[in-house]
C-alpha cells in the first residue's frame, strides 16, 4: 500500500468484514434487504450508497467546525437528502427501468443509518480526507453484504444471475433442471433475506468466536 | 369501507417491518426489553399519524404535477416533485423538533416515557417510508393518508412489541453462540414475516376468491397488489403465492 499508510488502510480494509456496518454495526438494515431478491439492484443499491457516504462524509467533514451542535442533525439530513436527489435523478435519467424497481429505496438512503452513523461517529471528529476513506470503506462493508445476499437469492430463488440462466432454462428443463432441480421460489420473497442475513452472521461469528454477543 | 380495507391492509398485509423491512435498526437495536419496546412503538404511531397527513398535503399542493395550480394558471405546468425527498424530511425533522417541545410543556409523564426516543425517530426509516409509500400509491384524501400513516405505525408497533417479548424469553433458552443476539433476531423476525404473509389473504376473502379457484393465477389479487405497489419482487413471486389456491 504506496499510496496510503497503514492507518488509513485498515479504514477502509475494516468494515469489510471484522467492523462490518450490517453484521456488526447494525446499520442499515432497513433499506438494504428489500432490494436484495436480484443482484442487478443490489449493486445498483451499493454503488449509490458508496457515492452517497463518501461524498457525504466529505462535506459533513469540511464543515465541521461551523456546523453549530444543536442543529447538527437537520444540516445532516439536507446534506444527505440533496445526494440522494442527484442520485434519483441520474437513476432515472439513464436507468429508468431500475430505479422504478428500486422505487421508494432509493429516497430511504436518506434515513440509511449508516450515513447518520457516520457523520456522527467519524466525519464531525476527523478531516476530509480519512472521512472519505472511511466513508467509502463502510458503504462497501455494507455493499458487500447486500451482493453476497443478492447473489444468493437470484442464484437459488430464479436460477438466473444478471437476468442471465446460469443453471438452465426451468421451463425447458434444460442444464441442472433437466435433473429434477426445481428453483426455491421462496427465496425471493422477503422473508428469505432476514434468513440469509441472519446466516452469514452466524458463519461470521463461527469463524471469528471474539464477535460473539452475550446474549 | 375503503377506510377499514386501508387500515387493516396497512396493519398486517404490508406491515413496515415484515413486508419492506423499514425501521429495522431501531427495531433490532431498541427490542430487548418489552418496557422500552412499548415506549418506542407509541412514539412512532405519533409521529407517523402526523407527519404522513403533512406531507399529504405538501404532496397535494406544492410537490406534485400541476400543484401549484392554484396559484395561478401560470404555475400550472410546475412540477416539483424532484424536491420531495428533502421538503418529506425537512417536515419530519421539524415535526419531531416540535412533538417534543409540545409534549415536554404540556405532558413531562408522556415526555419521560417516549422523550429519549423521539430523537431517534428523526431517522427511523419507517417515518420516511410511510410518506413516500403515500406518494407512490397516490393516496386520494387527507383522511385516507391519515388512516394509512395510523395504520402502518400500529403495525410496527405490533412488530416491535412481539420481537421484545420473544427476545425476553430467548434469554432462557440455548442457542447456538454464534448465533446469540443479533444473528437469532434476524433469524426470528423472517419466521414471523413468513407469518405475517398468511394475513396476505385477509382481504380477498369471500367473493373475491372465487375466481382463483379455477386455477387461474393471475386472480389472486391480494400479494399482486402489494407485489406491484413495491415492484420490488420477481414474477416468480406471484406463481408461488398462486399454488395454495390451485390446489384447493
Amino acid at each position: 500500500m504506496g499510496l496510503l499508510s497503514k492507518k488509513d488502510a485498515k479504514l477502509i480494509t475494516d468494515p469489510l468484514a471484522d467492523d462490518n456496518p450490517i453484521t456488526i454495526q447494525v446499520l442499515g438494515i432497513c433499506s438494504a434487504l428489500a432490494i436484495t431478491a436480484q443482484l442487478k439492484p443490489s449493486i445498483v443499491m451499493a454503488v449509490s450508497v458508496i457515492f452517497v457516504l463518501g461524498v457525504g462524509n466529505v462535506v459533513i467533514s469540511l464543515m465541521r467546525n461551523i456546523i453549530p451542535s444543536k442543529i447538527r442533525i437537520i444540516v445532516q439530513l439536507v446534506v444527505v437528502a440533496t445526494l440522494v436527489i442527484i442520485v434519483d435523478q441520474v437513476l432515472k435519467a439513464f436507468a429508468y427501468e431500475l430505479s422504478k424497481e428500486l422505487s421508494v429505496f432509493i429516497g430511504l438512503i436518506i434515513t440509511n443509518c449508516i450515513i447518520m452513523g457516520r457523520f456522527e461517529a467519524f466525519a464531525l471528529g476527523n478531516g476530509p480526507w480519512r472521512s472519505f476513506l472511511d466513508g467509502i470503506g463502510n458503504a462497501a462493508g455494507y455493499g458487500l453484504i447486500l451482493i453476497i445476499v443478492g447473489f444468493f437469492r437470484e442464484l437459488f430463488g430464479s436460477g438466473t444471475l444478471f437476468g442471465f440462466k446460469v443453471l438452465g432454462d426451468s421451463v425447458e428443463k434444460t442444464g441442472l433442471y433437466a435433473y429434477g432441480y426445481e428453483n426455491n421460489g421462496f427465496m425471493v420473497l422477503p422473508p428469505m433475506a432476514l434468513i440469509v442475513v441472519g446466516i452469514i452472521i452466524w458463519v461470521q461469528r463461527t469463524r471469528n468466536k471474539e464477535l460473539i454477543e452475550e446474549n | 369501507m375503503e377506510h377499514i380495507e386501508l387500515f387493516f391492509k396497512s396493519i398486517f398485509v404490508d406491515n413496515m417491518v415484515f413486508a419492506y423491512f423499514l425501521g429495522m435498526c431501531s427495531y433490532l437495536a431498541v427490542s430487548k426489553k418489552v418496557s422500552t419496546a412499548v415506549g418506542l412503538g407509541a412514539a412512532v404511531i405519533f409521529v407517523l399519524t402526523v407527519t404522513v397527513p403533512l406531507n399529504w398535503l405538501l404532496d397535494q399542493y406544492i410537490l406534485r404535477e400541476g400543484a401549484l395550480s392554484w396559484l395561478g394558471a401560470e404555475y400550472a405546468e410546475y412540477d416539483l416533485s424532484f424536491l420531495s425527498f428533502i421538503l418529506f424530511i425537512a417536515t419530519i425533522a421539524t415535526m419531531v423538533q416540535l412533538v417534543e417541545i409540545v409534549v415536554e410543556k404540556f405532558s413531562p409523564s408522556l415526555y419521560n416515557s417516549l422523550g429519549i426516543f423521539l430523537p431517534l425517530i428523526a431517522v427511523n426509516c419507517a417515518i420516511l417510508g410511510g410518506s413516500l409509500f403515500m406518494q407512490s400509491r397516490d393516496i386520494a384524501t387527507l383522511g385516507l393518508a391519515l388512516n394509512y400513516g395510523f395504520g402502518s405505525g400500529i403495525g410496527w408497533f405490533l412488530a416491535i412489541v412481539a420481537i421484545a417479548a420473544i427476545r425476553e424469553k430467548i434469554r432462557y433458552s440455548n442457542v447456538p453462540p454464534a448465533l446469540r443476539g443479533l444473528g437469532i433476531t434476524f433469524i426470528i423476525t423472517g419466521l414471523m414475516a413468513i407469518g405475517f404473509m398468511s394475513f396476505g389473504g385477509m382481504l380477498t376473502g369471500g367473493d373475491e376468491e372465487k375466481p382463483s379457484l379455477d386455477g387461474n393465477p393471475e386472480n389472486v389479487g391480494f400479494n399482486e397488489d402489494t407485489l406491484e405497489d413495491s415492484n420490488v419482487e420477481s414474477p416468480e413471486t406471484t406463481f408461488v403465492v398462486s399454488e395454495p389456491n390451485t390446489k384447493q
